[in-house]
């Protein structure tokens, strides 16, 4: 126990007298995620939006007011006539144009089919739809309120409610990935570094002739990354919360030790692959090629799992970070309790065994 | 009498390969021995067989009087080692380092506060005792790594090539430090290519492409071979 002791006392003079190191792994997650969360985001913010406004009635209005009111559009131009469209999108002013036809309120009073017609700016597909979408749904709600009417301008309404996530916000899914991806980063990445550097440099026999046991080496290497882990789990999910407002809805502590569980798992993952390579550079490309891409892609992050090729999808099974994100979003966004996420524990449980079986096997067979 | 280390047959396979083909020897208590061969002529295969970091392929070998298949682990409390690449840790200071490795051998902290302060006066290095070991020039470095490979006062200590790239004066003062320890009782198993080393040695063994050609004091060794010096006796034998 006390040999324990010195040995994670001298690994934390390592990590903390390498400073560069120390500022990128206590400084990612903050750059990642704010990154995430206010420049790569699809979701929509002051949209600039121009109108061609023909009808020139309360409704017409309304609409515009109840457009300009939202979070999610800016009213940039009014444009006299339908002609000044086109050049006012090669301009590039704004992304979307509404046009309200004449006798708009009359029309619809009277129960006369009318249009509203949207132009959006297509050269960006993801956000042209988006944009659509939202405004569509601006404009129905606008009618179906104010039309004396009582017939709706449409027979069959379909009534949407997006549940865990009411504003679709995009941080919502980026927290639970920069998490998984910081966590798997300096759990796997750094734990094979560090383990590899010793043996590059030598010291790595002077300890296997020391009465110290291997499996103590081990120990005494991980547990100061476990501890950085999850110091850069507190951080990430306080940044979601008081920078991004999302929720933490289930149990601290069951995001706690699902947390320590993925740690401990992509731990495994780290010595295995130092078991199996004899320099740092060799132990860094490994990690990112092999661990990190498929992160990244594979686990659901950014590219949902569902829309993948059929063998993309097979293969994301065993990447842990999948069933890691699925917990953690269901504790996060779902408030589930264990009992629906025990499956992915479990299959989590059996990979963290499975690679430090393989890791202590291997350890062993270096040795003899 | 007893020997500090003796290996009959010992032999290390890497598939097709005999890095080491079947070497006997004995090393006595208290001697300093010098084990002597060309790069690749199976120097650090056989000292690793000897401190349990290689298993041997064939053969026996007993260090401290512990056997290197069952014992390893009764080994390592006897011995001390220090690798041919540098063994301390470059980002702590001489004083962490110190207190690392006689931590790990069981060294109490007062006991190694003391200690620690000892060796540090002993090696005159007080100027350093808070510079990290990079910023510290390579003698002190390696007298350090010494002082340390023997501060758990091992029966048995193995030196791999612990001179390479280390200034005439420094080595002088390294071998004073060999021979001070090797009078108060320790053996020393050194390995080195120096040949004007090898004459400090009590006895020197020659390895030649994995096994031992000849072996023994270095007086009777140039008797032997009809030599003026250990680097005629050790050309004669490896440029036939």
């Amino acid at each position: 126990m006390k040999q324990l002791g010195i040995f994670i006392k001298k690994e934390i003079y390592h990590i903390l007298r390498d400073k560069r190191t120390l500022v990128i792994l206590l400084g990612m997650p903050l750059a990642l995620v704010l990154l995430f969360g206010f420049a790569i985001t699809n979701e929509i913010n002051n949209a600039r939006i121009a109108l061609v406004d023909l009808a020139q009635d309360e409704l017409s209005q309304e609409i515009s007011a109840r457009l300009a009111a939202s979070d999610y559009f800016t009213i940039e131009d009014q444009l006299p006539q339908v002609a000044d469209i086109e050049p006012h999108f090669q301009k590039g002013k704004s992304k979307l144009v509404v046009v309200f036809p004449e006798q708009l309120q009359s029309n619809t009073r009277r129960g006369i089919p009318t249009s509203i017609q949207l132009i959006a700016d297509a050269t960006d597909p993801n956000t042209a739809t988006t944009l659509i979408n939202y405004a569509q749904a601006i404009i129905y709600s606008e009618l179906q309120e104010s039309t004396d009417n009582p017939k709706p301008p449409l027979h069959i309404q379909t009534e949407v409610k997006m549940l865990y996530n009411p504003r679709l916000k995009s941080v919502y899914m980026f927290v639970p990935g920069v998490m998984t991806v910081i966590l798997m980063l300096v759990s796997a990445m750094m734990t094979s570094i560090a383990i590899t550097r010793e043996k590059e440099l030598g010291t790595m026999e002077v300890l296997l002739v020391s009465p110290l046991r291997p499996p103590l080496i081990v120990i005494g290497k991980v547990i100061p990354y476990i501890l950085l882990s999850l110091i850069n789990t507190a951080v990430i999910l306080m940044l979601g919360t008081f920078v991004f407002g999302m929720p933490v809805e289930g149990s601290l502590a069951l995001l706690g030790l699902e947390s320590l569980l993925f740690v401990v798992t992509s731990l495994g993952l780290g010595i295995l692959i130092s078991t199996r390579t004899e320099s740092q550079q060799v132990a860094m490309l490994i990690s990112l090629m092999a661990l990190m891409l498929p992160t990244i892609l594979l686990s659901g992050f950014i590219f949902p799992i569902e829309s993948m090729p059929k063998l993309l999808q097979i293969i994301s099974n065993i990447i842990p970070a999948k069933w890691f994100i699925i917990i953690i979003k269901n504790i996060m966004l779902k408030g589930t309790g264990f009992e629906f996420v025990w499956k992915e524990t479990l299959i989590l449980l059996g990979m963290m065994f499975l690679f430090i079986a393989a890791s202590v096997r291997n350890f062993k067979i270096r040795l003899a | 009498m007893e020997y500090a280390i003796s290996a009959n047959g010992l032999t290390k396979k890497f598939g097709a390969f005999t890095a080491v083909n079947a070497i006997t020897f004995n090393v006595k208590k208290g001697e300093i021995f010098g084990f002597l061969g060309a790069n690749g002529a199976g120097k650090t295969t056989a000292m690793r067989m000897l401190n349990g970091l290689s298993r041997p392929t064939a053969g026996e070998a007993q260090v401290a009087g512990y056997d290197v298949y069952r014992e390893t682990e009764r080994i390592k409390q006897h011995i001390g080692y220090m690798s041919q690449k540098f063994s301390l840790y470059e980002d702590l200071t001489p004083k962490e380092n110190i207190h690392f490795y006689g931590g790990i051998y069981g060294g109490s902290l007062s006991f190694l506060k003391q200690k620690s302060k000892e060796l540090i006066t002993e090696l005159g290095m007080e100027a350093y005792a808070n510079t990290l070991v990079k910023n510290i020039p390579l003698g002190w470095k390696q007298k350090l790594s010494f002082s340390i490979a023997i501060m758990h006062q091992p029966a048995i200590v193995f030196l791999d090539e612990p001179t390479g790239g280390v200034d005439p004066i420094t080595r002088r003062q390294f071998w004073e430090m060999i021979y001070k320890v090797a009078n108060e009782g320790m053996t020393v198993f050194v390995t080195t290519h120096y040949m004007d080393e090898a004459e400090y040695c009590d006895r020197v063994s020659i390895m030649v492409d994995g096994r031992i050609e000849a072996l023994d004091s270095p007086g009777n060794l140039k008797k032997q071979f009809k030599a003026e010096t250990m680097n005629d006796v050790f050309l004669k034998l490896t440029r036939p």
